[in-house]
């Protein structure tokens, strides 16, 4: 029965000719593999093109005037950074096991890399509430606008890409995770590496520039 | 046989998955049509208003009473309510006509079926993507019904105006939010679009259709998406933080010590430029994504209609690439006169001007494609060959304020106002109603009526040049643009003649549209039963029934062996060779 341990132990499901990616024309195989792939990089430059404008704010707003105070990162950032790092690397590690057909090995990857991708969101959670504390808000200083702007704007697609991550992990969990849903593990993988380097990158925002 | 490309879907059964919630890129490209045929009209009936106020400026109607009991007590349209139609005029017509028919009308329709594929990639994101801009077309519209009415910021909604709340005036309250949060809807209804065009036209084209054998209509569908995925992701950036503005408090747009009807604001540091750069950043791109479409049906249709193969095909398809990563690079031109740096109006003039090149490759070629040809005078035909007139108008003027003197002049004034109308209002109208009679026999399975067809076209050509043209020379007189009301100047007073000559021009325009109307609902019901391929067009779509079935190519997975346009080939038995015709018909190299 394709999908179970035992059948994986005995016989592990042959690989993907061409990377998965298949022949050529539309009624190959891989059609829908490769779209979903464009799809996805599409979907990415648009992203990246949000966060450059935001940027390019943030630059400009700094630059301007003179009421820009440095924003001093509630500490709790720095250890969602780590677990996001973590969730990555553990989503890259389940793939990998996927690749040699791992099955279990998967699961168990798979899952901790999303726990741990929600906990970073709650992680950010937190970090707000830290803020509040101290009585920072969103209009307290354009630096501080800045910093709930960007950080919710990044959650928004952390809570999209954690959506991806929970509905293959359902199907995984649940046997359900043939190789027609090949594409959908390595697009969720592959949006949320991107997500965590969006999140370095709006690190070094914050320290080099804020 | 390899398994269906992206998925094995039956065609849908029941009344609510075929029409409306279809997922049959055909079913949603004719959505988008209807829907922008509904906004034009709405678009239209508000620049009636507007011009009909600006040569009655103090006329007493009593239904502006009964709708607008405060912006137009006693019937007499206030200046407010002016700027508030003519800001829902310019954001509906750019927005809810100019950028989705083009593209999400004829593109759904057209391109999976010109590319040989069965459905365009990702069908349930394309069915979210008519529903989500259909929202924001709701929200945008109820932006008429609420308190203080809509916004009066212009299209351009520039801070600080827009973005300090109902302080700032009528409109400004609600009526502002709801259209920054109808724009960002829209931003978002455009992003999955772009992701369905890009990995359709990437991912699949059948067997043998190379990017090189494209239909330019393919092209310029491409190259538009790609324009408004950068484009429309910058401007939601940027709404987002206008948002913020107004209701957290935040200061990104607003400058410290405003002083807005008697009260000091509280903002400070904020910069009204900033909105500026980033919606032009978008603003330039969306307007070649208004008009590549157009050019991509034109020249379509007048290889069709001439039997003459694209003149220069390849130089066409770098162009439309060069006007498309130009189209990023010019976004300053709307901002000469914002106090910028002589140097960066230089480089943002000398850029401008660079793009008049493959602009005018694209002219010329059009140019040659029709010389020598066998012309038949369809009215797909005339409305493309007024495409052609009207393109070349509309982007002259624009060479003239591409110059940052000249602008110096011109800028908010009616030179603006008419270079826009041409190039946005009439040219890429006419590539929508060009295509519309180009591909409504293959949408609708019946013949357009002709006749009617050919007394629209030349009623409305002479139409718009007569509302247009003498745009131009009230500019160079200096009548500036987004005022309600001339009477009280005397160097405008001896200009009135002019306008009211414009709005008689326009109301006989607008009035007969109603024969193009006619024309659509009429023959799509009545019109004769239309062959599969009434023009002997070489495209894909001509090879497909009329309409064409629910996966298009009936399970069949056709196989290209010529390029797009080979008309009048030498040695061919007809006068033209089908894209999927064998390769041993004789063909040219």
């Amino acid at each position: 029965m394709p999908g179970s341990i035992t059948s994986d132990i005995i016989k592990p499901p042959a690989p993907p000719r061409g990377g998965g990616y298949g022949g050529g024309g539309s009624d190959g195989r891989g059609a829908s593999r490769r779209a979903s792939m464009t799809g996805l990089m599409v979907l990415l430059a648009a992203t990246t093109m949000a966060f450059a404008a935001f940027t390019s704010a943030f630059v400009v707003r700094r630059g301007i005037s003179n009421d820009w105070v440095a924003l001093r990162l509630p500490p709790i950032v720095w250890a969602n950074t780590g677990v996001l790092l973590a969730s990555s690397l553990l989503l890259e590690l389940a793939r990998r096991s996927l690749k040699s057909g791992r099955r279990t090995a998967f699961n168990r990857y798979w899952t901790a890399g999303t726990v741990l991708g929600t906990l970073f969101l709650l992680g950010q959670a937190f970090a707000w509430r830290q803020l509040n504390a101290a009585g920072i808000f969103v209009a307290s200083n354009p630096s501080s606008s800045f910093f709930y702007l960007l950080t919710a704007a990044h959650g928004l697609h952390i809570l999209g890409g954690l959506t991806a991550l929970v509905y293959v992990d359902v199907q995984a969990l649940s046997l359900r995770l043939g190789p027609s849903k090949r594409t959908a593990v390595d697009v969720s993988a592959l949006f949320w590496h991107f997500v965590d380097g969006l999140w370095l990158y709006l690190m070094a925002l914050f320290l080099v520039w804020g | 046989m390899s398994s269906p490309v992206v998925h094995a879907h039956h065609a849908p059964q029941g009344f609510i998955r075929r029409w409306i919630f279809s997922l049959d890129h055909k079913v949603i490209g004719i959505q988008y049509y209807f829907l922008a045929l509904f906004s034009v009209l709405v678009g239209m009936s508000l620049s009636l208003l507007m011009r009909f106020h600006m040569v009655h400026p103090d006329a007493k109607v009593s239904w502006f009473a009964h709708l607008w009991p405060t912006a137009a007590q006693g019937g007499i349209m206030t200046p407010e309510l002016y700027l508030s139609l003519m800001t829902m005029h310019g954001t509906i017509m750019v927005f809810f006509v100019l950028t989705t028919a083009p593209q999400s009308g004829f593109g759904n329709y057209f391109l999976p079926i010109q590319i040989g594929a069965e459905d365009i990639a990702f069908p349930v994101l394309n069915m979210l993507s008519f529903w989500t801009t259909f929202i924001a077309l709701v929200v945008m519209v109820a932006a008429f019904f609420v308190q203080g009415g809509p916004p009066l910021s212009g299209w351009t909604g520039y801070p600080p105006l827009s973005g300090i709340g109902p302080l700032a005036g009528p409109g400004e309250g609600l009526g502002q939010t709801l259209w920054i949060v109808s724009i960002a809807i829209f931003c978002g209804a455009s992003l999955m679009g772009a992701i369905n065009f890009i990995a359709t036209l990437i991912d699949l084209r059948c067997q043998g259709m190379s990017l090189m054998r494209l239909p330019l209509t393919c092209w310029t569908w491409f190259v538009t998406a790609i324009l408004g995925l950068l484009g429309f992701a910058v401007l939601l950036a940027a709404g987002v933080l206008l948002i913020l503005d107004r209701s957290a408090g935040t200061s990104f747009f607003i400058p410290a010590g405003l002083m807005v009807s008697d009260q000091i604001l509280s903002h400070k540091g904020g910069s009204p430029l900033l909105w500026q750069h980033l919606f032009w950043f978008f603003g330039h791109p969306e307007v070649y994504i208004a008009i590549l479409p157009g050019m991509g049906v034109t020249s379509q249709i007048l290889a069709t209609f001439a039997r003459k193969a694209v003149f220069g095909y390849r130089a066409m398809v770098y162009a439309i690439l060069s006007i498309g990563f130009l189209g990023f690079l010019v976004w300053g031109h709307h901002m000469f006169m914002s106090g910028m740096s002589p140097y960066s109006a230089m480089a943002f003039s000398v850029l401008t001007m660079a793009i008049g090149v493959p602009s005018a490759i694209k002219t010329f070629n059009w140019i040659g494609t029709l010389w020598g040809g066998k012309i038949h005078y369809t009215t797909a035909m005339m409305f493309a060959l007024g495409f052609v007139s009207l393109f070349i108008t509309g982007g002259l003027s624009g060479i003239f304020l591409g110059q940052p003197a000249l602008d110096l002049y011109f800028h908010d004034t009616y030179f603006v106002v008419g270079h826009f109308h041409m190039i946005m209002g009439v040219a890429a109208i006419f590539g929508m109603f060009a295509g519309t009679f180009y591909w409504f026999p293959k949408m609708f399975g019946r013949m357009p009526n002709e006749t009617l067809g050919k007394i629209h076209f030349y009623i409305t050509f002479l139409g718009v040049y007569a509302i247009f043209t003498p745009m131009h020379y009230l500019g160079i007189a200096g009548n500036p643009r987004r005022y309600s009301d001339f009477t009280n100047f005397d160097f405008l007073g001896k200009l009135l003649p002019v306008h009211n000559f414009m709005t008689q021009a326009a109301y006989g325009t607008a009035a007969i549209q109603l024969v193009f109307f006619i024309n659509l609902f009429w023959s799509m019901k009545y019109g004769k039963k239309a062959p599969i391929n009434p023009w002997n067009a070489t495209t894909l779509e001509w090879t497909v029934p009329s309409p064409p079935p629910f996966d298009n190519f009936g399970g069949q997975h056709p196989v290209v062996n010529h390029g797009p346009y080979e008309y009048s080939v030498p040695g061919a038995p007809r006068d033209f060779i089908m894209q999927t015709d064998p390769v041993d018909v004789a063909h040219a190299e």
